[in-house]
């Protein structure tokens, strides 16, 4: 057993982290803020030239990677803020649902039938859409190819994230129906925005522990009062305790011996272990998310506040991605469901 | 990242899964809480039935008469232990997870020799004198004093928080041989035998009497007790930190687990389910569980290439205290009016509730964000040595 990142995975989150310095720094993407297109043709063909769609494909087609790997790349994708429709367009290229999603000449997006209005994400990009309704374990998917025209739907004129342009539809085509599929997207789908919420929480600590240190106020930096640092640790634990929920769930996924064995030993079935697995990495990271990036506008007080610095771009990330795959509400309740029955002895006597 | 055993390590598993199996059923059953001599009697013997199958000492290196086994190892060990409903480590924690290992780094060939192999067989219980009334948090601070007299201290002052002091042998003391602060600092052992040491217990908000105060007139300590040089005492304590593997809280996070399963189960069968809210704290609280007994396995993974757990221990500590409470706080909401007493109750459905238990785990969950570091210093350690937060107040 050794749960730290393999050599390559430390080479392959660096070698994405400076592919989008170099190549989609922050001023960069911004420049398409509020844009229908959230990402340009040339970046997207960047990022799949970069391998992330075809992470998991099997060689030659793809790189032949796992659930792991492509968590740690997503988490690097959410640390830059890289937008557009990422993760159904990985699941389409790793599942061979739709030609040119692999090398960046299609996009799917991905949208769940959850509650709330019929919103759809980056619908002037799609060339397919993937539906998935229900949660893990009980999921069905169906694939709308081509996507529904954009004209079939209003786009909205004041979106939350202005990186996440987005289109009201009455009513979505039937599409086609992906047998035996629903789970696997489902579960590899909450995963990967799961990683990418990780890495809005890693972003926010950095921006948070970086201004505390050259902030002065009363004649010192503002990261030597506690009540910051406090503040900046908790961020960091609420970092860390998600980010290997992450990774441990994608190890389920990727060496199901080891989830057959923690079934072994616990009584439950490998599904189980791995579903349960992948809700609460969801629930910590979405919340991880979301707090980090309120404690981080906290720690920058006004400038927080400001269009300029980027945390309410995490925090307005977070909150779109908190509602895909279900929110950290809708996902505990599931996790907290009433357990198989027990027989009814001892009460919680548990030594 | 691979989560997946080695032959070698599933070996280590099955074997001791197999030993424990036929060894338990041995050893009879736990004393009463506040018998301590009674106590002492059933963790030695379990000590030596470690020792006797060579797992004593398993985060022992091989040259401390340990096993000298890998923190994988270390993390199977405690799991299966505590799955296996094995005793903790028990009164002799002081010797086996501090003073033991503070002598393997520090101490003398003749210390080695005579503490040691004491430790590892279940024959000599060990206790500390660290902190004071007026030294907690700021232990460097700390007053009782040791003045040289021809081979040995006289050590007086009074030390708190001292766990088991009544049945222990040894105590591992700091005490002040110089200048203020971290530099006039030793390192003795004190044999609690000797004369002008009073034992005071010290009654905690659980009712019980695990710690005691000790209090130290004149007591004469051989400077042949001394570990590390005069002075030298602070670096030496620091030193025994670095044996920590990631495992220190393996067995109380398994032991939450657990609870949290028997907590759910009874929310069931009281009908409490109905309670949405109540499912997702218990829903919520399972992924966190789950997600520190990822981070357990990340940081143990840390130290066995690294040899120290890196940023594990303070931000696991600081997650796994305060998850706890939130579990206990909700038993103890779950029993409602149950929870008024330790008497064993039964609910309406006449079967035990296990009221009884749940007030000592609540007890304890309270000290988690104290006891080894407060929340709020383990914040400072976090802020300031893994995030380089500057160290001004």
């Amino acid at each position: 057993m050794d749960f730290r990142l393999s050599d390559n995975q430390v080479a392959l989150a660096d070698g994405i982290r400076s592919m989008v310095t170099g190549r989609l720094p922050l001023d960069h993407l911004r420049a398409n803020e509020g844009a229908e297109m959230a990402i340009g043709a040339e970046d997207w063909r960047l990022l799949a030239d970069t391998g992330v769609f075809a992470l998991s494909l099997p060689e030659p087609e793809g790189v032949g990677l796992g659930l792991a790997d492509a968590v740690v790349v997503f988490e690097e994708l959410g640390r830059a803020l890289v937008p557009g429709p990422l993760v159904g367009t990985y699941l389409a290229a790793s599942a061979q649902l739709v030609e040119g999603a692999a090398d960046g000449q299609a996009a799917v997006g991905v949208h769940g039938t959850g509650g709330g209005p019929i919103l759809v994400e980056h619908l002037a990009s799609l060339d397919a859409l993937l539906v998935l309704s229900g949660s893990v374990g009980d999921s069905t998917a169906r694939l709308i190819a081509p996507a529904p025209s954009a004209t079939d739907g209003r786009r909205m004129a004041a979106p939350l994230c202005p990186f996440t342009p987005l289109w009201h539809l009455d009513s979505l085509p039937a599409g086609e129906p992906l047998p035996d599929l629903g789970g696997r997207l489902w579960r590899d789908g909450a995963l990967l925005t799961a990683a990418l919420q990780v890495g809005h929480a890693g972003s926010a600590l950095d921006l948070a522990v970086a201004y505390a240190k050259e902030r002065h106020q009363f004649g010192q930096p503002i990261g030597g009062f506690q009540a910051v640092k406090h503040i900046c640790a908790d961020m960091l634990v609420r970092y860390e305790v998600a980010r290997a929920a992450v990774h441990a769930a994608a190890c389920l996924v990727d060496q199901p011996g080891v989830a057959a064995h923690e079934a072994e030993s616990t009584g439950r079935s490998p599904d189980d272990v791995v579903a349960r697995a992948v809700l609460g990495a969801k629930v910590l990271a979405d919340e991880a998310a979301l707090v980090n990036a309120r404690a981080g506008i906290q720690v920058h007080g006004g400038m927080g506040f400001t269009w300029e610095v980027p945390l309410h771009l995490h925090l307005k990330r977070a909150r779109v991605l908190t509602t895909t795959f279900g929110t950290p509400a809708q996902l505990s309740l599931v996790l907290g469901a009433p357990p198989d029955p027990h027989p009814a002895t001892g009460g919680i006597r548990h030594a | 990242m691979d989560l997946r055993y080695s032959a070698a390590e599933e070996r280590f598993r099955d074997e001791l899964r197999a030993w424990l199996v036929t060894t338990l059923p041995t050893l009879g059953a736990a004393p009463p809480a506040d018998d301590w001599p009674a106590r002492r009697a059933f963790d030695s013997r379990w000590q030596r039935l470690l020792f006797d199958a060579g797992y004593a000492g398993v985060d022992w290196p091989a040259e401390g008469g340990g096993r000298g086994a890998s923190p994988v190892e270390q993390l199977i060990f405690k799991e299966e232990c505590e799955r296996a409903g094995a005793p903790y480590v028990g009164v002799n924690f002081v010797g086996l997870l501090h003073a033991g290992p503070t002598i393997i780094a520090e101490g003398t060939a003749a210390q080695k020799e005579r503490y040691l192999p004491a430790i590892l067989r279940g024959d000599d219980v060990w206790c500390q004198g660290f902190s004071e009334p007026d030294a907690g948090s700021d232990l460097a601070s700390l007053r009782t004093r040791a003045t040289r007299d021809g081979d040995e201290y006289v050590v007086t002052g009074s030390k708190i928080w001292t766990s088991h002091a009544e049945v222990a042998d040894h105590c591992e003391m700091l005490v002040r041989t110089g200048e203020e602060g971290r530099r006039g600092i030793t390192w003795l052992i004190v044999p609690m035998d000797s004369a002008g040491i009073e034992i005071r217990p010290l009654r905690t908000i659980a009712g019980s009497a695990e710690f005691a105060e000790l209090f130290l007139d004149e007591v004469r300590v051989p400077v042949a007790n001394r570990v590390g040089g005069e002075n030298d005492g602070w670096r030496v304590t620091m030193v025994t930190l670095s044996f920590e593997r990631g495992t220190a809280f393996v067995g109380d996070l398994l032991e939450s687990m657990r609870l949290l399963d028997a907590v759910h189960s009874l929310a069931r069968r009281l009908g409490l389910l109905d309670d949405a809210g109540l499912q997702r704290r218990l829903g919520h609280l399972t992924a966190a569980f789950d997600a520190l007994w990822a981070l357990t396995k990340r940081n143990v993974s840390e130290a066995a290439e690294t040899g120290v757990p890196g940023i594990g221990g303070s931000v696991f500590k600081l997650s796994y205290s305060e998850q706890a409470q939130a579990l206990s706080d909700l038993a103890m909401e779950v029993l409602d009016r149950g929870a008024l007493c330790a008497d064993p109750l039964l609910g309406p459905d006449g079967v035990e509730l296990g009221n009884d238990e749940q007030l000592h785990t609540w007890f304890k969950s309270i000290s988690l964000t104290i006891a080894a570091g407060t929340s709020q210093v383990q914040r400072n350690i976090v802020a300031e040595r893994i995030l380089g937060l500057p160290k001004v107040r």
